[in-house]
């Protein structure tokens, strides 16, 4: 053995380094241009109250030069954190997290010079904007651990929006608008499978012909049926918000997590559910197994396709259940083409997120918070133009599937049909 | 327990792989099936494992006629399998792989792993197994992800238990061991199929011997046969087991390898600091347990590995960061070791993958042209000088067999000018006739005076055809030997002994 | 052997068809109405789905009302579908050629903008010569195109990030660019608070073909143009050679010395360039004036037209005659019997669908000796 073998970074360390050099240049950028480069700073007002929760502090005003300087050096100090954590050979998660919290309010800061800022009911919207993200983005986890892709999430909300607003109208009843958004989301999903499964066609194009079929069947359906008949077809109503005794008045938090309707407590149910299931379960075991290496899994008695057929109907329910966010959790009625690209940000958090559902639910809440500051600042007016605020998750993606977070690895065998006896003989 | 199969027949479209298969393997014995690459031995034992399901014929176990469709059906029936391509998932550990499919559960559904790190530790204890239930299988050498296969048929309690040419992936010391385990099972009661296509073990370790040659049963033989005896069964004709050549004609250095390291896209290293020359006239043979590196040594050399430091030169022209045309075309004859996936483009005709690497050169292209009838032309010569048995030169490359598909890499990389030939497993999987074009073609271009680098796990072929013997352990050269150097010191050195 | 390739395609539009009327005859108030009388309402519902397709065919190929006038004016339709195809065979071969060197083409649409994008700019603000206007604005749409798809080959050869997440991604980019850049001085017309950009100075614009009372336009031509030459690319040149080759095996077509990142490069800077050629046939034939929603659904037809064509260059155009005169026609359809136009939509899909599901067709009709041929095989992400 060679004595000058220098010791290589494995795969997670590459990536944290990486991590690191990209956090170091935001935080300098955000010192120069947040925090420097503006020559007097103006106040900003922070505003935490929403609605009935206690009150610790009704409103903040900081100069915002001080404010986006405070917080990118906040930012820096993160990194410096950080880097001693990568040298200590330790996850740099806590640090990076700090980091973008700090990233972010430093920009706050300089983007709402002499504005009001409503921050609790920011991060409220920013959680209500997550909640069909968050629902395509299990449905993602559910079928593309199992090994097939699903393109056709947008497909499955729109369904699920669609049946959940028409039924809940037919029958002047929310809850049987909600029973039925599973079942919706799940007509589409056992499209996928049948075709994906049973006929082995390439699951991409696949699950893009199902997006434009439902497409063209929800906008035909709305225009022949609902925009003429809506009183009867089209007038489901919202689910109130249910406040949580105790935990919905805690500040900021309580009025966040806890003042929501029923989907969104659904919504956590299933991401706990889906996350724990899946590396703890049997159930996951066997669906982890069928998405890395099938033909093990058949060599132990598993029955490949009826695992990947039944992942895939249980995307389609989550989905769908997602699907009705958009009429009964947000809108009160369908409107033609009312997922306008959801689906595909969840598929994008589910690849940021790395096909883990904790990950994609952080991406998840970032697009959404992303979406949400967006629509602030276009209605308090900002030095950027809200087209490129709309634009940053999506370059978000791009940088991250190309190489930021390093080679994304999507399950082994996702998006590849298996056959029987299709392996060696 | 006893396993007879009656009359077993499979059709994949137009060719039979299994011809009304007989074969009874008696309780306690350990039975071998003898055959050549492509023989059936394959596809008559996944038949029997469940994965395929036979057109006709019956399994009986222990007398009674069983239904086996699936792989549980044949685990209930007391059947277990160690495969030639190990039937494991890589990214879960070993506790995980061996419950797959039996888990057991607590509370609501969840794993129970307990039960399970406790047999195999027992298991793993009884055979000096040394295996850690919680390793992550990727992490572990091909010859214990082996015994980890082994175990789980254990746990399952296999009483027949199928070894899929289970010595492939073994040193010749570790191959030593796991007969004798093979024998030890056998003396707890387990029977055993053994699928093998290497003379030797098959004296050493079976009970009976049943031979196959293109699907169909041709003989039965005791352990005492000869080895030519039994080779001649089954290739259907005396075989020649030595390889005729004359001294070399060693000449200049024509590859020099100089303190080369590759590493994957994660930054691990896969070569280490490996250095030697290659010279004109010589066959250097690496040999080696798979996945020591060989694969990625021999695609470095042509510029198809990313993390490379170090130096290559051939024939003096430095050429480690070049492109692969351009190592191609200064005079490699490049052989890769998956034919079908980086050697041949399936879907495309015998005369379009002859000319994958020249297609826009002359006489080929005319600017931007592709000449058609200049194409045909010349892949007809190829055909006929190597031999490509095919009804046209339009044919798609898939409907080949194995040799023939090795002929036309063959032909395509040896047209052009070539210094070295770098040749990857360049026999592996080809029916003994290919095999010995294959060895024929590999002297005929050294004693013309190219160099040949030959990767091959297969030490008998590594012991016919070198001049010289590299022997890699851990992406490191860990010794250079001369060609006569006794199957147990390379043994040794594969295990990375050092003497 | 030709007969065999067009049953299957005859066969699942014909299914489509059926199954879209199914839902235009029972999506009907008047037909629902009748649920007490089967018959009736069996015969309602087929009145009714037929009206529809009667309208659809007025408007797409041959309205026998114009005729009347003028028989020469009957054909007003057919030309609407000529207006329709040609940028649909564009954005189509885009989608193919790329699928032929294995890659998939989702961003036709983001492609398409920024073609369009070009060819306006320069229509609109350069004053020049007649031909050479048209071509100087053609020319910048393939370069701005070929550049916003090559980055796309170029980060997969680079990166190896997956050209459908990043196509996915960059239509909305495209989108919301041309969103920004019609609210920008240089783009919206004076005086206009809505995103509309000037209209093309005629110099540029692309000549009628059969007088200026049919829209059909030089662009059908340019389209078949570029159609014969993807066929020569693929099917007599080296770069179609490559092309093929790592389509069909990358890795064989790596260790024969193809530089596969050159070829992905490559495969999708012309891909882009086709999709943006589209854009600009659009611009400059028919759409004079940019409007945001300029892309329309091009992109995405794009791809249902390029599988319904197999990936090879005639197929592509004749998938795009079809498609080009669904639109046409639907919006006749729309017009006079009150359906949706997105029944085309819902009946591309299943066109589709059962296209790229021999299996499933060959089942329904009993059929045996069909060559089922390649059917869109998976890859999966890390393929």
């Amino acid at each position: 053995m060679s004595t000058q073998e220098v010791r290589a970074l494995s795969a997670p360390e590459r990536r944290r380094k990486r991590g690191i050099i990209t956090m170091a240049g935001l935080g300098a950028f955000a010192l120069a241009i947040f925090g420097i480069l503006p020559k007097n700073g103006e106040p900003v007002t922070y505003n935490f109250v929403l609605g009935n929760e206690w009150v610790l502090a009704k409103e903040i005003i900081v100069n915002s030069k001080n404010g986006s300087l405070f917080f990118a050096v906040i930012a820096l100090l993160s990194v410096l954190l950080a880097t001693l954590q990568f040298r200590a050979r330790k996850t740099i998660r806590a640090a990076s997290g700090i980091f973008g919290a700090a990233f972010l309010m430093s920009f706050l800061c300089w983007a709402a010079a002499g504005k009001f800022v409503p921050f609790t009911g920011l991060l409220q919207g920013a959680l209500f904007l997550s909640v069909p993200l968050i629902f395509g983005a299990m449905a993602g986890v559910l079928s593309e651990r199992s090994g097939v892709i699903n393109i056709a999430i947008e497909g499955q909300l729109l369904a699920g929006a669609f049946m959940s607003g028409v039924i809940a109208s037919l029958t002047q009843n929310k809850i049987a608008g909600l029973l039925i958004a599973p079942f919706a989301g799940m007509a589409i999903s056992w499209l996928l499978a049948i075709f994906a499964i049973k006929y082995g066609i390439d699951q991409v194009v696949l699950g893009f012909v199902l997006n434009v079929l439902v497409i063209g069947l929800t906008n035909f359906l709305y225009k022949k049926l609902l925009i003429p008949y809506q009183s009867t077809w089209n007038s489901g109503g919202t689910f109130a918000p249910i406040e949580i005794p105790l935990l919905s008045k805690i500040p900021v938090i309580g009025p966040i997590f806890f003042s929501q309707s029923i989907i969104v407590y659904l919504m956590y149910a299933v991401v706990i559910i889906i996350h724990i299931a899946l590396f703890k379960s049997k159930w996951g075991l066997r669906t982890r197994s069928v998405g890395e290496h099938p033909t093990a899994a058949e060599s132990v008695g598993i029955d490949v396709n009826k695992i990947r057929f039944r992942n895939v109907l249980l995307a389609g329910a989550v989905a769908g259940l997602g699907g009705a966010f958009f009429t009964l959790g947000a809108v009160g009625s369908f409107s033609k083409e009312m997922t306008a690209g959801k689906g595909f940000i969840a598929l994008a958090a589910l690849i940021f997120g790395r096909w883990s559902p904790l990950g994609a639910v952080a991406a998840a809440l970032i697009f959404g918070f992303a979406d949400n500051l967006q629509g602030l600042l276009t209605i308090t007016g900002t030095p950027i133009p809200s087209e490129f605020m709309l634009m940053a998750p999506y370059i978000a993606t791009i940088i991250a599937v190309s190489g930021f977070v390093g080679k994304v690895r999507a399950p082994a065998a996702d998006g590849v049909a298996y056959k029987r006896g299709g392996g060696s003989h | 327990m006893s396993l007879e199969l009656r009359g077993i027949t499979k059709r994949f479209g137009s060719l039979t792989a299994n011809d009304s298969i007989d074969l009874s393997v008696a309780d306690g014995e350990i039975h071998a099936i003898l055959g050549e690459n492509g023989a059936g031995k394959s596809t008559l034992m996944n038949i029997v494992y469940g994965l395929l399901s036979p057109d006709q014929g019956e399994i009986r176990v222990d007398g009674t006629t069983v239904a086996i469709n699936t792989p549980l059906d044949a685990l209930a029936a007391g059947i277990g399998m160690v495969h030639q391509h190990f039937m494991l998932i890589p990214v879960f550990t070993v506790a995980e792989n061996i419950v797959l499919g039996h888990e057991k559960t607590k509370g609501p559904g969840l794993l129970d792993l307990e039960a399970a790190r406790k047999e195999i530790l027992r298991v793993s204890a009884e055979f000096n197994f040394d295996i850690d239930p919680d390793a992550l299988v990727e992490d572990l050498p091909v010859g214990l992800q082996q015994r980890v296969e082994i175990i789980r048929a254990l746990i399952y309690d296999a009483k027949v238990l199928i070894l899929d040419e289970p010595t492939a992936v073994l040193t010749p010391q570790e191959t030593d061991e796991l007969l004798r385990n093979m024998k030890k099972l056998k003396d707890r009661g387990t029977s055993i199929v053994f699928i093998t296509h290497k003379l030797r073990e098959v004296k050493e370790a079976a009970d009976k011997i049943t031979i196959i040659r293109r699907g169909k049963v041709v003989g039965t033989a005791s352990p005492s046969a000869s080895q030519e005896e039994l080779a001649s069964l089954m290739v259907g004709r005396p075989v020649s087991l030595d390889v005729e050549k004359k001294e070399p004609d060693i000449g200049r250095v024509l590859l020099d390898v100089r303190n080369l390291n590759i590493s994957d896209h994660t930054g691990r290293a896969l070569v280490k600091n490996v250095s030697f020359e290659l010279r004109a006239g010589e066959v250097l043979a690496v040999a080696g347990v798979q996945g020591n590196g060989q694969s990625e040594l021999a695609e470095a050399i042509v510029g198809l590995q990313e993390h490379v430091h170090g130096d290559i030169s051939l024939d003096g022209t430095e050429i480690t960061h070049s492109s692969v045309r351009e190592a191609l075309h200064l005079g490699i004859a490049f052989v890769p070791e998956s034919r079908e996936e980086d050697g041949l483009i399936g879907s495309f005709s015998i005369e379009e993958n002859l000319i994958l690497d020249v297609h826009d050169m002359s006489p080929y292209a005319n600017g931007p042209v592709i000449s058609q009838s200049t194409v045909s032309e010349i892949a007809q010569k190829q055909i006929s000088e190597f031999d490509i048995r095919t009804q046209s030169s339009k044919d798609p490359a898939s409907s080949l067999s194995g040799g023939n598909k090795q002929k036309v890499v063959l032909a395509r990389e040896l047209s052009r000018p070539v210094k070295i030939v770098v040749a990857s497993q360049p026999t592996r999987g080809l029916d003994v006739g290919s095999i010995e074009f294959v060895h024929e073609r590999i002297i005929s271009e050294r004693d013309s005076g190219r160099g040949v680098l030959l990767f091959s796990t297969e030490l008998d072929e590594v012991s016919a055809l070198a001049d010289r013997i590299a022997v890699m352990y851990r992406g490191e050269f860990i010794a250079i030997v001369p060609a006569d150097t006794s199957r147990e010191d390379l043994g040794l050195l594969m295990a990375g002994v050092k003497r | 052997m030709k007969l065999k390739k067009v049953i299957l395609p005859a066969l699942s539009f014909a299914m489509a068809l059926f199954v879209s009327g199914l839902l235009v005859a029972f999506s009907d108030s008047k037909v629902l109405a009748l649920k007490n009388q089967p018959l009736s309402m069996i015969g309602k519902g087929f009145a009714t789905a037929g009206s529809a397709y009667w309208a659809l065919f007025r408007g797409s190929i041959f309205d026998p009302q114009l005729a009347e006038g003028h028989f020469f004016q009957g054909f007003y339709p057919l030309s609407e579908t000529l207006v329709a195809a040609s940028p649909l065979i564009l954005t189509g071969l885009s989608v193919a050629l790329a699928f032929r060197a294995g890659l998939f083409n989702i961003g036709a649409q983001g492609q398409f903008i920024a073609g369009a994008i070009g060819a306006s700019w320069v229509g609109f603000t350069f004053d020049l010569p007649v031909v050479i206007h048209a071509l100087a604005a053609i020319a910048a749409a393939l370069l701005f195109s070929g550049i916003y798809g090559g980055f796309v080959g170029l980060l997969k050869a680079r990166t190896g990030a997956h050209e459908v997440i990043v196509t996915i991604m960059l239509n909305y980019v495209a989108g919301y660019f041309l969103l920004w850049l019609l609210s920008t001085t240089a783009f919206l017309r004076p005086g206009r608070q809505d995103p509309l950009a000037p209209e093309v100075k005629t110099t540029a614009r692309l000549p009628h073909l059969f007088g200026s009372e049919l829209r059909a336009n030089l662009g059908f031509i340019v389209a078949l143009t570029a159609a014969a030459v993807v066929w020569w690319l693929l099917n007599r040149s080296t770069w179609g050679f490559r092309f093929r080759a790592v389509g069909a095996n990358a890795a064989a077509s790596r260790t024969a010395g193809i530089s596969v990142s050159r070829v992905t490069t490559s495969v999708m800077f012309i891909a882009g360039a086709l999709a943006g050629l589209g854009g600009a046939v659009q611009i400059l034939g028919s759409e004079p004036a940019m409007t945001a929603g300029v892309g329309g659904s091009f992109g995405f037809d794009a791809i249902t037209v390029a599988l319904l064509g197999r990936a090879t260059p005639l197929g592509t155009v004749l998938a795009a005659l079809l498609f080009g005169a669904l639109r046409a026609g639907g919006l006749t359809m729309q017009a006079s019997t009150e359906t949706p136009l997105d029944l085309v939509l819902v009946i591309q899909a299943l066109v589709v669908l059962f296209i790229a599901a021999p299996a499933l067709i060959k089942s329904l009709f009993r059929l045996k000796s069909v060559e089922v041929g390649e059917t869109v095989a998976s890859k999966g992400w890390n393929g």
